[in-house]
């Protein structure tokens, strides 16, 4: 068994691995590794061909491949060390990774900081237990974007795509590009759960259907899909009867929603939060297992990757302090509360010895509320809506006003705030 | 393919259907000199009722005595531990707990145990809190038990295939893609027609399942009907592992099933059901959302910590019950050499190796001299799983092969090698290689490796990727190429 010691390992090499190992780099980390699964680095990014990347970051409209290439680009001119096709099989509390590949076998890493940058898997149809029967046709978004963007495979001429998030947007597009038809977007909420500007921009401009308030409630077909129902559902997405319709398609996508993959991280031993299925973490983002980091999609699901990549540079960073020793425990721990129509915040603790930058999602749209941190900071947002992730930070001296041992974050209404920051 | 045109082949025994009985009825004949093929209509062994079976090996306590099902039923049981150390097949021991819910229900508790020491199957009653100890995550309703320490679970599939591994390695024959489409008798030859042979045979064999009322009929025996009965069964995320650690069944509230049950299978994962219900059509495997609501109302009764969120995939199988209610296991009144072995639904599975067994004996006594090989080898080669082994014997292995460092299946580690192997042993489809492997049977049902597995079965049987189907002809994956859609103006 091959041995290695390094001083930050990156478990994942996509757009929160990146970030995180330039950044662990830039603040005086020796050897710092990132340990890929995939033949190359770039993770999901590489097969979203689609533009729309990087508007906040590079100011540019970029494809995910261009956007990673950036990034990739930088890695070359550091002496930052890469394993591809490497799988971590476990990751233990001490900070060990035990991981595989064909050339070298079996690898036991010791890290003096590990960065957890998994990012995230689909959903699938057995979580949401659509009944009918199991014929071939049926993908989860992201795998039928793989088939058509890396391996040059077309899944069918007729598509119905339940759920309306991101992928499924841009994947209804892609499709329509491609010569198939769409049929169909079927979305159980009354509201569109991707960007407004993928509705816009994938589904409007091409005329595809959006469903809402609508739900698949069989599937048809012994060998390959042949047809779903449709049928509109009530407050408590139960079919209502009488409003089911037959649509006749050889593919579904699903794109009903991503779970971080935190199997190593749990096997580790760090603790998750249920809402976002993702680490706990402090205001450096380190999980309950000390030195242990977690950044983009792992730790919470985002809308942007521009997000993912400044979240990964601070876990990155604050990673390698840990491992160089200047990341001492902090005196004061503030717990963070998600109040009203908040359905998550992170991170979950914070320490008042450093500007916070916070994320957080609704659990409905509202308009015309403020964003209320603690009474220390309140923001007027026009509109909220679950697809967009909030994003506030709180400087060190607005902090510094805190009582007591909690924030609570909370959406209040117009009428209820007077102030306005 | 016309008649004349079609391939002739005699053999001396032809089985009909590679389930679970088809495959283990030809392993036990491949014991004997004998010509031995096995047709099968599907791409692979085991793809019909075998393989959306519960997987329980029964203990031999629930069926009414003086039926088939309890003459084969325990014996069946007893089997299993050397069946599967033979075939390395995982079977788990778990025990079966049948739990009364209610005072009332102590009555059937005793009558269970009652039956299991008349019939020599080890029994014990359990009190609430001894259930409790063995089994926490019970309802706290519950108020005694019986318990059944050799029953068990194992993965139906995967006996199925090995089973059919073993005779073809002792030179029994399969050919699958081959339903038998017509079937006649011509003096004492018997002869079955697929779509590509014509097939001679002294006996025939029928284990078709579903559709072995079918099958006779195309014999002009036409005696007794197949009548489809669908099960659902809920399969949990491993995380739920642990949940319960044996098979718990309620006290039934018919004599049609044994209820519905909370199942530990072999593979460590929880899965609930199944349903029973009759229906007309012997296609209809899809799952509904009233066998969703009955299943979950039923087995949180058992365990309330079941939770429908952690569910990560739902299938149904169809029962292929008599209407006699027992099963059918005997020549043919009007067909000389024409053997049934149908009607086996439950406890067909834990049933099968019994009946199996009694195969070459039945053959005997129509007078059939049946000589035993000399190398007849009943062990098949083991299989790697890379999952269960230490680091270090990963670490080695990989340096023999460097496949077993490439992961394809990162939700049940799953190596290529393993996939290699599959193919080796037979697999031809996306479900074949899961069914054998688990690549793909895991949290994310494939979402990420299926186009991986799917690049592996193409080059390995070297057939384009627009041929790899999730089951057979007809149920390819990826229907185009990029580009050639374009400017077909689909409508």
């Amino acid at each position: 068994m091959r041995k290695l010691e390094v001083d930050v390992a990156i478990i994942g090499g996509g757009p929160a691995g990146l970030a995180a190992a330039l950044a662990a780099h830039d603040q005086g980390a020796a050897e710092v590794l990132i340990i890929e699964r995939n033949h190359e680095l770039g993770g999901i990014l590489q097969q979203c061909i689609h533009h729309g990347f990087g508007l906040h970051r590079f100011k540019a409209e970029l494809t995910g491949p261009e956007y990673a290439q950036r990034f990739i680009n930088e890695l070359k001119d550091t002496d930052i060390k890469v394993l591809l096709e490497t799988m971590v099989l476990e990751v233990t509390k001490d900070r060990t990774i035990y991981a595989v590949n064909s050339r070298e076998g079996m690898l036991e890493i010791s890290a003096k900081a590990i960065v957890l940058a998994m990012g995230c898997r689909e959903r699938t149809r057995g979580a949401l237990r659509i009944p009918g029967k199991r014929p071939a046709g049926i993908f989860s978004a992201g795998t039928a974007q793989r088939y058509m963007n890396i391996d040059g495979y077309i899944p069918g001429r007729k598509a119905v795509i339940l759920g309306s998030g991101d992928i499924g947007l841009i994947m209804a597009r892609r499709l329509t590009l491609e010569g198939a038809k769409v049929e169909a977007v079927v979305e159980i909420l009354p509201y569109a759960a991707g960007l407004a500007r993928n509705v816009v921009q994938c589904l409007e401009d091409f005329d595809i259907p959006l469903h809402l308030e609508s739900t698949v409630t069989e599937i048809h077909g012994d060998d390959r899909l042949e047809a779903v129902t449709i049928a509109k559902v009530d407050e408590n997405w139960r079919p209502i009867p009488g409003t089911e319709q037959k649509i006749e398609c050889d593919t579904l996508l699903l794109s009903v929603g991503l779970i971080p993959e935190n199997e190593l991280s749990s096997g580790a031993g760090v603790e998750l939060d249920p809402v976002t299925n993702g680490p706990k973490v402090d205001d450096t983002l380190m999980t309950s297992i000390p030195g242990v980091f977690a950044c983009g999609n792992v730790l919470h699901v985002h809308d942007l990757v521009d997000n993912v990549s400044k979240e990964a540079e601070r876990a990155g960073a604050f990673a390698a302090q840990y491992a160089l020793d200047k990341l001492p425990a902090p005196p004061r721990r503030i717990k963070v509360e998600a109040g009203e129509n908040i359905r998550y915040v992170v991170p979950h603790e914070i320490s008042l010895e450093r500007p916070v930058e916070f994320f957080m999602r609704v659990q409905r749209p509202e308009a015309d509320v403020y964003l209320d941190l603690g009474g220390l900071r309140r923001v007027k947002k026009p509109f909220v809506r679950p697809s967009e992730m909030l994003d506030i930070t709180l400087s060190v001296e607005q902090l510094s006003k805190l009582e007591g041992d909690t924030l609570r974050v909370r959406i209040v209404s117009g009428k209820e705030a007077g102030v306005d920051a | 393919m016309k008649r004349e045109a079609k391939t002739k082949k005699a053999v001396q025994v032809a089985i009909v259907g590679g389930g679970i009985i088809g495959t283990l009825t030809a392993r036990e004949l491949s014991r004997y000199q004998l010509d031995v093929l096995l047709l099968e209509k599907e791409a692979e062994v085991g793809w019909g009722t075998t393989k959306a079976n519960s997987g329980i090996v029964h203990a031999g306590i629930h069926e009414d005595p003086g039926t088939l099902k309890a003459k084969y039923c325990f014996p069946g049981n007893q089997m299993f531990p050397r069946l599967c150390e033979e075939l390395d097949v995982s079977f788990k021991q778990t025990g079966i707990l049948v739990v009364a819910l209610a005072e009332e229900e102590m009555d059937m508790v005793h009558m269970y145990y009652q039956r299991g020491l008349e019939r020599g199957v080890p029994v014990r009653l359990l009190s609430r809190e001894e259930v409790l100890a063995q089994e926490p995550n019970l309802s706290e309703d519950v108020v005694g038990s019986v318990f059944a320490p050799e029953g068990g679970a194992v993965m139906p599939f995967e006996l199925a295939a090995a089973a059919m591994e073993n005779a073809v390695a002792n030179g029994a024959e399969l050919m699958t893609e081959s339903p038998v489409i017509g079937a006649w008798v011509e003096g004492e030859k018997k002869y079955l027609e697929t779509p590509t042979h014509i097939i001679e045979a002294d006996v025939v064999i029928n284990a078709a399942g579903l559709f072995a009322d079918e099958i006779a009929r195309m014999f002009g025996d036409d005696y007794f009907r197949i009548l489809p009965r669908k099960g659902e069964e809920y399969l949990f995320d491993l995380e739920l592992a642990g949940l319960v650690n044996s098979i718990i069944f309620p006290v039934p509230a018919s004599k049609i099933s044994k209820g519905i049950l909370v199942i530990h299978t072999a593979d460590g994962n929880i899965m609930i059901g199944p349903t029973s219900d009759n229906v007309p059509a012997k296609d209809d495997l899809g799952t509904t959302y009233s066998g969703f609501e009955r299943i979950f109302s039923e087995t949180r009764r058992l365990v309330p910590g079941l939770d429908p969120r952690k569910v990560i995939t739902q299938f149904a199988g169809l029962r292929a019950a008599s209407d006699r209610g027992d099963f059918i296991i005997e020549f043919s009144p009007n067909v000389p050499g024409l053997l049934h072995l149908a009607g086996i639904e439950s406890p067909g599975l834990t049933a099968a190796p019994a009946i199996a067994a009694d195969v070459p004996k039945m053959l005997e006594e129509q007078g059939f001299k049946l000589t035993p090989k000399e190398n007849f080898q009943p062990r098949r080669e083991g299989v790697v799983r890379f999952r269960q082994l230490s680091r270090k014997e990963q670490d080695e292995l990989i340096r023999q092969n460097p496949a077993y460092g490439r992961m394809v299946c990162r939700c049940e580690t799953v190596t290529e090698a393993e996939i290699v192997d599959a193919i080796r042993r037979g697999a031809r489809t996306l479900d074949g290689v899961k069914f054998r492997t688990r690549a793909g049977a895991g949290r994310c049902q494939s979402g990420f490796c299926q186009p991986v597995i799917m690049e592996i079965l193409s080059r390995e049987l070297g057939i384009p990727a627009k041929q790899v189907s999730k089951r057979g002809a007809g149920s390819e994956q990826v229907k185009y190429e990029a580009k050639e859609l374009l400017g077909k103006g689909v409508s």
